[in-house]
C-alpha cells in the first residue's frame, strides 16, 4: 500500500529557481524510501512540501499533485491551501541534520508537540515519554535523568531525542533530512538501526548524507538530479545495476 | 628554507607590551570618571542621610527635613512608565522579530523607532505638554507624565525586547512548527520564555533612565512642593530628578548635604536597577539551555 | 579524487587478468605440442609451471579482496566487475589444470608411438583457445556483442569430441593392448572439451558485468538427448 501519492510536482521560490521540475513518485508505507543525489537536487524541497514546511519559505508557486494515503485508502491533498497543517505536521513529522534539541529538559523535549495539542493528562504524558525512548533506543540512557537539560547529551543521543520527540506524537511518517551527518559512526549505526525497526509501523522518508547510508538502508531509492527524478527503485536494484547513466555515474562516485 | 621575519622577536614582544598596556590604562580610564562621581556624590551627601530624611517631608522650604515625597514620586512615575511603556514596547517587537515581513513597510518603522530614540528629552516634555496636559486635558498629572516618559522608553524597549527575541534561533521555531504548534504557541512557548531575560534587561534599563530624567516630567507632571502625597493618577507629584534640580538651584541657603544627599539617593536608586539588571543577565546565562 | 584510484585499481586488475590468460593460453598450446612430438622435456615443464598460474591467481584474488575493502562504496557495474574477476579468475585456473593434466598425459604415454595421427586433438585446442582469448579480451572490454556470439563455436568442439571418441573406442574394441594410451588421449580430449565449456561461463559474466544481466547462454546441442 502507498503513503505518497506524488504526481508531476513542480516548486519553484520567489526568486525563480525551480527547484522541482515535475515529481512523479508513490511512496510505499511501512519501507524505507531514499531520496538521494547531490545538493541541491530538490530532496529537502520535496520533504519540505510533504509537511507544509515549505509555507514558512519563500514559496512563489506549486502545481501538481501530492497526496497522503490514510488508513483508509481515502487521499489527503496535501497542496491544499485550506489544509490543516497543524494537524498533518503531528501525521508527518520530521528530523533534521543538525539534531536540534528545544531549550528544555529532555522530559519537556519530548512532551512538547502534545502539550501544543492540548494533551495535559500526566500519565499519558509519562507513558508517551518512556515509549518513544524505548523506540529510539535511548530510554536505558536517559531514564535517570529525564529531568536534565537535554543539551547535556551528546550529539548521537541528542539527534535520538529529536527522533524520540517525533515519535512521541505517534505519527505515520518520519522524514529524516540527513540525520547522521554530523554524528560518529556508532551513533550513525544505531540510528540507522532504529530505522529498520520503525520501519514495521511507520513509513520512512529519509535523506542520506552519503551513497553508503542509502545503500545500507534503501528499500525503495529515488534519484534526483537537479530537481528531475532521473530513476526510482528497489534499492538493491539500483545500486547493483542502474538503468541511467547519470544515477550509475553519481553512484560511482564520478561526480556529486 | 626558513622564513626570516624582518624584526627581531624580541620587538614584537615589546610592542605588543606597549600595546597591551596602553588598552589597559585607556580601560580604566574610562572607569575613573564614574568611580570619581560616585565616590564625590558619596562623600558629600552620606552625611545627610537618615531614617528621618528618607521618610519624612522637606520642611523649611526645603532646607531640613525628608526627601519621602519625592522618592515615592519617582517610585510611582517609574512605575508609570512601566505601565505605559512595556506592554506596547514588548507587543511590537514581537511584531517586528515574528511577524513583520522584510519591506518598505517594516524599514519604515524601524527608521521611526530608532529615529525616536534620538529625541531630546526636553522636546518630549514639550510634546507630553501639549498633546496629554492641554490637549487630551489629563492636566499636569502622573498620568501625563507616565505617558511622556513612557513614549520616551518604548524605543529603548522595543529595541532590546527584538534584539533578545531575535537571539533565538530559528530553528527553534521550525523545530516547533513541524511538531505541529502554531506561530503564536511557538512565539509564547520558545521565542518569548528564551528572550524574557533580555527583554528583562531592556526594560529596567529603560526604566532606569526616565527614571532619572527632568525634562520630560517638568511641564507634565511635577510639582516643586506638594504638602500632601499624591492620591490619584490625575494629581501632580514631586520627583526626585525636579527635586534635585530645584534645590540646587532655586532655593538660596540650601544646605549642599541635602542636595548632595537627595543626589546620592537618586543615584542609589539608579545604580540599583542597573545592578538587577546585571543580577538578571548573568543569572540568565546561567541557567540557559542553549 | 578516489574515484582515480579506483579506476586505476580495476584497470590493473584487468592487466592482471590479461597476464593470466596469456599464461593459461601458452600452457595448452604447448601442451598439445609437447603431446604430438613426444615432448617430455617441455611436458615437464608445463607440469611444473602450473605452479606459476595458482600463485598468479591467488595474487590476483587477493588484489580484488583489497580492493573491495578499501574502495567504498563498491556499487553497480563496479562491483559487478570485481565480483567477475574472481570468478574468471577461477575459471582460468582451472584451465591451467586442464594444462598441466594434457601434460602429464604426454608423460604418461611417453615414448609410444601414437595409436593414430594427432590431428583432431589440436583442432579442438585451437578452437578452445581462440574461444578463449576472445572472451577473455571481450570480458575486459565490457563487450556483451561479442561475447554472446563466442559460445556458438562451442558445437564445433564438442563435434570433434564426439568424432574422437568414436575413433577411439573403436580402435580400442580392434586392438585391445591400445587401451591404455586411448584413454589417456580420450581425457586429453575430455579436458579440451570442458576448456570450452568453461569458456562460456567467462562469456556469461563479460554479459553480466556490460549489462547487469545475469543469463545463461544455452548453446547446449545435446538437449534433445537427454
Amino acid at each position: 500500500m502507498n503513503k505518497f501519492a506524488i504526481s508531476d510536482l513542480r516548486v519553484t521560490y520567489s526568486d525563480d529557481v525551480e527547484a522541482l521540475h515535475g515529481i512523479t513518485l508513490e511512496i510505499p508505507a511501512n519501507s524505507i524510501t531514499v531520496l538521494f543525489g547531490p545538493a541541491g537536487g530538490g530532496k529537502s524541497t520535496l520533504l519540505r512540501t510533504l509537511n507544509r514546511l515549505n509555507d514558512l519559505s519563500d514559496i512563489k508557486s506549486v502545481s501538481g499533485s501530492a497526496s497522503l494515503v490514510n488508513q483508509d485508502s481515502s487521499q489527503l491533498d496535501l497542496l491544499d491551501p485550506k489544509l490543516d497543517v497543524i494537524g498533518l505536521r503531528r501525521r508527518v513529522s520530521m528530523v533534521f541534520a543538525r539534531p536540534i534539541v528545544l531549550p528544555m529538559t529532555i522530559r519537556e523535549n519530548l512532551t512538547y508537540g502534545l502539550t501544543l495539542a492540548g494533551e495535559r493528562n500526566p500519565g499519558r504524558l509519562a507513558d508517551a515519554v518512556e515509549r518513544s525512548l524505548q523506540k529510539s533506543a535511548l530510554w536505558d540512557e536517559v531514564k535517570d535523568r529525564l529531568d536534565e537539560p537535554a543539551v547535556s547529551l551528546s550529539g548521537g543521543q541528542q539527534q535520538r531525542l529529536c527522533l524520540a520527540r517525533s515519535l512521541a506524537l505517534d505519527p505515520e511518517v518520519i522524514m529524516l533530512d540527513e540525520p547522521t551527518s554530523g554524528l560518529d559512526p556508532i551513533s550513525t549505526t544505531k540510528v540507522e538501526a532504529s530505522l529498520q525497526e520503525l520501519k514495521e509501523n511507520y513509513t520512512i522518508i529519509l535523506v542520506p548524507h552519503s551513497i553508503q547510508q542509502a545503500a545500507r538502508t534503501a528499500d525503495q531509492a529515488a534519484f534526483l538530479l537537479q530537481g528531475h527524478l532521473i530513476e526510482y527503485t528497489e534499492g538493491k536494484e539500483l545500486f547493483l545495476n542502474p538503468h541511467d547513466k547519470r544515477t550509475q555515474d553519481y553512484v560511482e562516485g564520478r561526480f556529486g | 628554507m626558513t622564513i626570516r621575519p624582518n624584526s627581531s622577536s624580541a620587538r614584537r614582544n615589546l610592542v605588543q607590551t606597549i600595546g597591551f598596556s596602553g588598552l589597559t590604562v585607556l580601560a580604566i580610564l574610562t572607569v575613573l570618571p564614574i568611580f570619581f562621581v560616585v565616590v564625590y556624590i558619596f562623600v558629600k551627601g552620606i552625611s545627610a542621610i537618615s531614617l528621618d530624611f528618607l521618610t519624612g517631608f522637606p520642611t523649611d522650604g526645603m532646607r531640613s527635613g525628608g526627601i519621602y515625597p519625592a522618592i515615592l514620586g519617582t517610585v510611582i512615575l517609574t512605575f508609570g512608565t512601566a505601565i505605559a511603556a512595556v506592554p506596547l514596547g514588548i507587543a511590537a517587537s514581537i511584531y517586528l522579530s515574528e511577524y513583520a515581513a522584510d519591506n518598505r513597510w517594516t524599514r519604515m518603522i524601524r527608521i521611526s523607532i530608532v529615529s525616536l530614540a534620538g529625541i531630546p528629552s526636553v522636546v518630549y516634555g514639550l510634546f507630553g505638554l501639549g498633546v496629554f496636559v492641554l490637549f487630551l486635558g489629563t492636566g499636569t498629572s502622573i498620568l501625563a507624565a507616565s505617558l511622556t516618559l513612557g513614549i520616551m522608553t518604548l524605543p529603548v524597549v522595543i529595541s532590546t525586547a527584538e534584539e533578545a527575541m531575535r537571539a533565538v534561533p530559528q530553528s527553534f521555531r521550525v523545530v516547533s512548527i513541524s511538531l505541529g504548534g502554531t506561530k503564536w504557541q511557538t512565539i509564547r512557548r520558545i521565542v518569548i520564555p528564551q528572550s524574557v531575560s533580555g527583554i528583562l534587561t531592556g526594560v529596567i534599563l529603560g526604566l532606569e533612565r526616565a527614571a532619572g530624567e527632568t525634562a520630560p516630567i517638568l511641564f507634565t507632571g511635577a510639582a516643586f512642593y506638594l504638602p500632601t502625597l499624591p492620591t490619584s493618577a490625575m494629581d501632580e507629584t514631586m520627583a526626585l530628578p525636579y527635586h534635585l534640580y530645584v534645590i540646587s538651584t532655586q532655593v538660596p541657603g540650601m544646605p549642599s548635604s541635602i542636595q548632595f544627599g537627595t543626589a546620592l539617593v537618586l543615584l542609589f536608586l539608579v545604580l540599583s536597577l542597573n545592578l538587577l539588571a546585571t543580577v538578571i543577565r548573568s543569572r540568565a546565562r546561567r541557567r540557559r539551555m542553549w | 579524487m578516489t574515484r582515480a584510484n579506483l579506476d586505476y585499481r580495476l584497470q590493473k586488475l584487468l592487466d592482471e587478468i590479461l597476464a593470466l590468460n596469456s599464461m593459461v593460453e601458452t600452457a595448452t598450446l604447448q601442451s598439445i605440442e609437447a603431446l604430438k612430438n613426444h615432448d617430455l622435456e617441455l611436458a615437464r615443464q608445463i607440469y611444473y609451471g602450473d605452479a606459476q598460474i595458482n600463485a598468479r591467481r591467488f595474487e590476483l584474488e587477493n588484489d580484488c579482496m583489497i580492493t573491495i575493502a578499501t574502495q567504498q562504496p563498491i556499487v553497480a557495474h563496479d562491483l559487478r566487475l570485481v565480483a567477475s574477476i574472481l570468478e574468471v579468475v577461477a575459471e582460468l585456473e582451472r584451465m591451467g589444470d586442464y594444462a598441466k593434466g594434457i601434460a602429464k598425459i604426454c608423460l604418461q604415454i611417453g615414448n609410444t608411438p601414437h595409436v593414430k595421427p594427432l590431428v583432431d586433438i589440436p583442432r579442438m585446442a585451437e578452437i578452445a583457445v581462440s574461444m578463449l582469448h576472445r572472451s577473455v579480451l571481450a570480458f575486459v572490454q565490457s563487450d556483451a556483442e561479442t561475447a554472446r556470439e563466442i559460445p556458438k563455436e562451442d558445437d564445433e568442439v564438442d563435434s570433434l569430441y564426439k568424432q574422437v571418441y568414436r575413433e577411439l573406442v573403436s580402435i580400442m574394441f580392434s586392438n585391445p593392448s591400445t587401451i591404455d594410451q586411448a584413454n589417456y588421449l580420450m581425457w586429453a580430449a575430455h579436458n579440451l572439451e570442458r576448456m570450452a565449456d568453461r569458456v562460456t561461463n567467462i562469456c556469461e559474466r563479460a554479459v553480466y558485468v556490460a549489462t547487469g544481466q545475469m543469463k545463461e547462454i544455452d548453446v547446449s546441442d545435446d538437449e534433445g538427448t537427454v
